[in-house]
């Protein structure tokens, strides 16, 4: 029984590693938001006792017992129930809604919408109990979990790992893959210009006022992915999965300050002159080609530019690629009708957005899968 | 006994002191209704009526009214800890240690911290609820351009008052996330594009004046910094998220109440 255990561990360990738990919850996420049958009072239940019951067993783990219950972490469960119980409130009517479309009927919501309640007594009782509720939960709350409080703050003592506060830690995550001015303040603007940016962006009139899947799939996949698998995700991933020097250790790992992980990163530019042309030049005899990295240093003279660039031309040639060809290209192909919709400027700005998203993972992937750094590594900007 | 009781429910419910606070009487008439709700400030931010469809927890999961509840239970709360409570680096601690060591069965930090968390969820939830029902479309898009602000003023008044207990904690959570200022391209000293800044050689933008520097009021976290949290976290963010607030609550009137499909 006790290998088993422990060879289970084992096997969360390794699939924990966010390579692995990031791409099988994205792909279990967005293909279950298509399967109905998961979005029922069942599938709540199910959904609630599988964390209760796993989170309980886990906890049993003296690794996962210290990392998880650290003081300032009661939110992640706060979170997870929360944020769990609250998608299948939403998916559920989704679909309940979906399947009355399908039948010609109207959506459950407008079967009362044309009917006014009185505020007084029925709108202000509802309140009055969700606040009392509230105030209960609170009060229990505070008496059970006392607020954290460590030692003095020492600026002489820097503990490992240092941690943002937790509804952070999905962007501190990020800074693993990106530079702080991309991870700690461009995308976090980019973020907020983005959701503000929803209801001009998003023009199908249909799901106005009422739980819906199936006529506005692409908007409610966009924000899902981007709310749930990126921001929701990582925030977890952060807060329990990373350790001293903010290496990942699974969740029955013990944080341990002395793990090495060597670092092996690699420039795209580093891939592109050092491990492609290097040796094809010298199989071709081209010495353009077989000089390795061209040597660059932070003048602004027009030489230096040109060397930054030839050094660079892929990376720079994949951003033109992505941000200048790529919505050309899909306004004309399969995203014409949205187009056609949306007209330039709001296409323009919609489709910007999604693919600065789309680069998110994408760059994830690149560290995952070729340890890649940087994609565009000049002397003044590096991404 | 019994007439002597109605007489005193009679003075109690007909008294000219009770009409002068509580105009309208026990709302049992359509009539009372309505005017329960027009001649209260508190309730007038309700209409006398609403969709009944909007009514259901199961459509707004009370996630917009309990955030703002958690926003007065914030307020209540952080006041009292403001009697307690002196934002320098001498006492910042000490007190903290005093409010938790010497209050029996004290719980207002517990309570201020809980529900501060809870308040960063539910505003989340606040607007995943108002995304899967579609209610930023139109007549609501600003109103929604409204919500993200007073959800990104949350995250900052969770993250000011994160710094106040001066413990280990709060420093180190504060250090890692306003080093990310000093990362703001041209802006922050260490930002791509800063080293551009600069007249005749002399740096616009360095340690001393950048993002960095306008966030904690110093180069490293200290004393000053601490004070420039604590009125953020007290006066300036709470004042501005109550106007934003007030914009947020009547424009859910002016745009046609509660969502519900057309």
């Amino acid at each position: 029984m006790d290998t088993i255990i422990h060879w289970l561990k084992e096997v969360i360990n390794y699939f924990s590693y966010p390579s692995w738990s990031f791409s099988m919850f994205a792909i279990c996420f967005i293909s279950a938001l298509f399967i109905r049958r998961i979005w029922t009072r069942q599938g709540l239940v199910l959904f609630l006792l599988a964390v209760t019951l796993g989170g309980w067993a886990a906890l049993k783990d003296e690794n996962f017992n210290t990392t998880l219950l650290k003081p300032d972490n009661a939110p992640i469960f706060l979170m997870v129930y929360g944020f769990g119980i609250c998608l299948f409130v939403a998916m559920m009517q989704a679909h309940n809604n979906d399947r009355r479309m399908e039948q010609k009927l109207p959506p459950a919501e407008k079967e009362t919408s044309d009917q006014k309640t009185w505020v007084w007594p029925d709108l202000v009782y509802i309140e009055l109990l969700c606040m009392i509720l509230c105030t209960v939960g609170l009060v229990v709350w505070s008496l059970t979990v006392r607020a954290p409080l460590e030692e003095p703050a020492n600026p002489g003592n820097t503990p490992n790992p240092s941690k943002a506060p937790w509804y952070f830690l999905g962007l501190q995550e990020l800074l693993v893959y990106f530079d702080p001015w991309c991870a700690g303040v461009v995308m976090p603007s980019i973020i907020v210009i983005g959701l503000m940016a929803i209801p001009y962006i998003d023009v199908n009139p249909k799901g106005n006022g009422y739980y819906c899947f199936k006529d506005r799939r692409l908007a409610i996949l966009t924000f899902m992915t981007g709310f749930f698998i990126m921001w929701n995700f990582l925030i977890p991933i952060g807060t329990v999965l990373r350790g001293p020097g903010w290496n990942f250790f699974g969740p029955f790992e013990k944080w341990t300050p002395h793990k090495v992980v060597a670092l092996t990163n690699v420039n795209l530019s580093e891939y592109v002159w050092v491990r492609w042309l290097y040796p094809m030049g010298n199989w071709l005899h081209l010495n353009w080609m077989s000089g390795g990295l061209p040597v660059t240093d932070n003048t602004l003279s027009l030489h230096n530019l040109w060397q930054v660039f030839k050094k660079e031309f892929l990376g720079i040639g994949f951003l033109v690629f992505w941000f200048l060809y790529l919505p050309g290209a899909m306004a004309r192909g399969w995203l014409r009708g949205f187009y056609e919709k949306l007209g330039f400027g709001r296409y323009s700005v919609a489709i910007f957005l999604f693919l600065t998203m789309a680069l998110v993972p994408l760059k994830m992937y690149g560290r995952w899968l070729a340890n890649l750094k940087y994609i565009v590594d000049t002397p003044w900007i590096k991404f | 006994m019994l007439p002597l009781f109605d007489k005193i429910k009679e003075n109690v419910l007909e008294s000219q002191v009770k009409k002068s606070i509580f105009r309208v009487g026990i709302p049992n008439t359509d009539r009372k209704r309505v005017l329960i709700m027009l001649g209260n400030v508190f309730l007038h931010l309700h209409p006398t009526k609403v969709r009944t469809s909007g009514v259901k927890l199961r459509y707004t999961w009370c996630a917009g009214g309990l955030s703002f509840f958690l926003f007065l239970v914030l307020t209540l709360t952080g006041v009292l800890l403001m009697f307690y409570y002196r934002p320098t680096v001498d006492l910042a601690y000490t007190d903290m240690v005093d409010i938790r060591e010497q209050v029996p069965f004290g719980i207002m930090r517990e309570l201020h911290r809980w529900s501060a968390h809870a308040m960063v969820i539910m505003v989340m939830l606040h607007m995943f609820r108002v995304f899967m029902t579609g209610s930023y479309k139109p007549p609501r898009e600003f109103n929604w351009v409204i919500g993200v602000i007073l959800l990104v003023l949350t995250f900052l008044l969770s993250f000011t008052g994160y710094l106040l207990p001066w413990d280990q904690l709060a420093i180190w959570a504060i250090t890692v996330g306003s080093n990310m200022a000093k990362a703001t391209p041209f802006l922050g000293a260490g930002g791509p594009g800063a080293e551009f800044l600069q007249l005749n050689g002399v740096p616009l933008i360095h340690a001393g004046d950048d993002a960095r520097f306008l966030l904690i009021g110093a180069k490293e976290l200290g004393g000053i910094t601490l004070n420039r949290f604590y009125v953020l976290h007290c006066i300036l963010i709470p004042l501005v998220a109550i106007i934003f607030m007030a914009v947020h609550f009547w424009r859910i009137r002016k745009d046609g109440g509660i969502s519900g499909p057309m």
